[in-house]
């Protein structure tokens, strides 16, 4: 760490209070992921990781380099436009294929295809 | 004293993702089913994006900005085709 030594005494607290701020949210979100039960209460743990937790560690990269260079060092909001446009995206396509999944083999918990076919299922839910 | 402060805060945060690293990795063995994991594929993917950044953050070079963004773009990529799969059977039609 011989290049952090003219680093200013603030600029180092601030870094490290948003790099262990996002690498403990993302660790809380795939303990999430280890911890609870059933796929669907599943699929919302690790986007802790990939909100907070990767915009903890971007933040903390962008002033890093910033004051470590004295300029403006942005092109970590690539990243971030990047993960933030693309997750809800994936997990959405994968939450479908699992409900498509579990409809196919006729599984407890889920609503089924069509809400007029079987009406005590259709009030119940995706929850379990 | 800011070198040391960033050495600490830059090896706990690499200890932390990679004990996230770990809970994803159990959860993409013991997975009941296919979809848990893709998921923890998803999420290991993005924590290791975050370990390159925070090895990028300890060197001090720019180079391991580069293949965070190509790590991510991978999970991207492989997640949807991954979800395409368990939805048709097949990935391109």
């Amino acid at each position: 760490m011989s290049h952090a030594t003219d680093l200013p005494l603030w600029a180092a607290l601030l870094v490290s209070f948003f790099l262990i701020l996002g690498a403990a949210l993302t660790l809380l979100g795939t303990i999430g992921m280890v911890r609870l039960r059933s796929f669907y209460e599943r699929i919302h743990a690790p986007t802790l990781g990939t909100t907070w937790g990767a915009g903890g560690v971007l933040i903390a990269s962008m002033i890093f380099f910033s004051v470590l260079q004295s300029r403006l060092v942005l092109h970590e909001i690539l990243i971030t436009v990047f993960v933030i446009v693309t997750t809800p995206v994936t997990l959405m396509l994968l939450a479908r294929a699992a409900l498509y999944r579990d409809r196919t083999e006729n599984n407890d918990g889920v609503p089924s295809f069509q809400i007029g076919d079987r009406p005590g299922e259709a009030s119940a839910g995706p929850e379990s | 004293m800011s070198a040391a402060i960033m050495l600490w805060s830059v090896n706990i945060a690499q200890l932390l993702l990679i004990a996230a690293m770990t809970c994803c990795v159990y959860r993409l063995v013991r997975g009941p089913r296919a979809q848990d994991r893709v998921l923890s594929l998803d999420a290991l993917y993005v924590c290791a994006m975050l370990l390159l950044l925070t090895f990028g953050i300890r060197t001090g070079s720019t180079v391991y900005f580069e293949a965070a963004l190509v790590i991510s773009l991978f999970g991207f990529v492989s997640t949807a085709a991954l979800a395409k799969f368990l939805m048709r059977g097949e990935v391109i039609e």
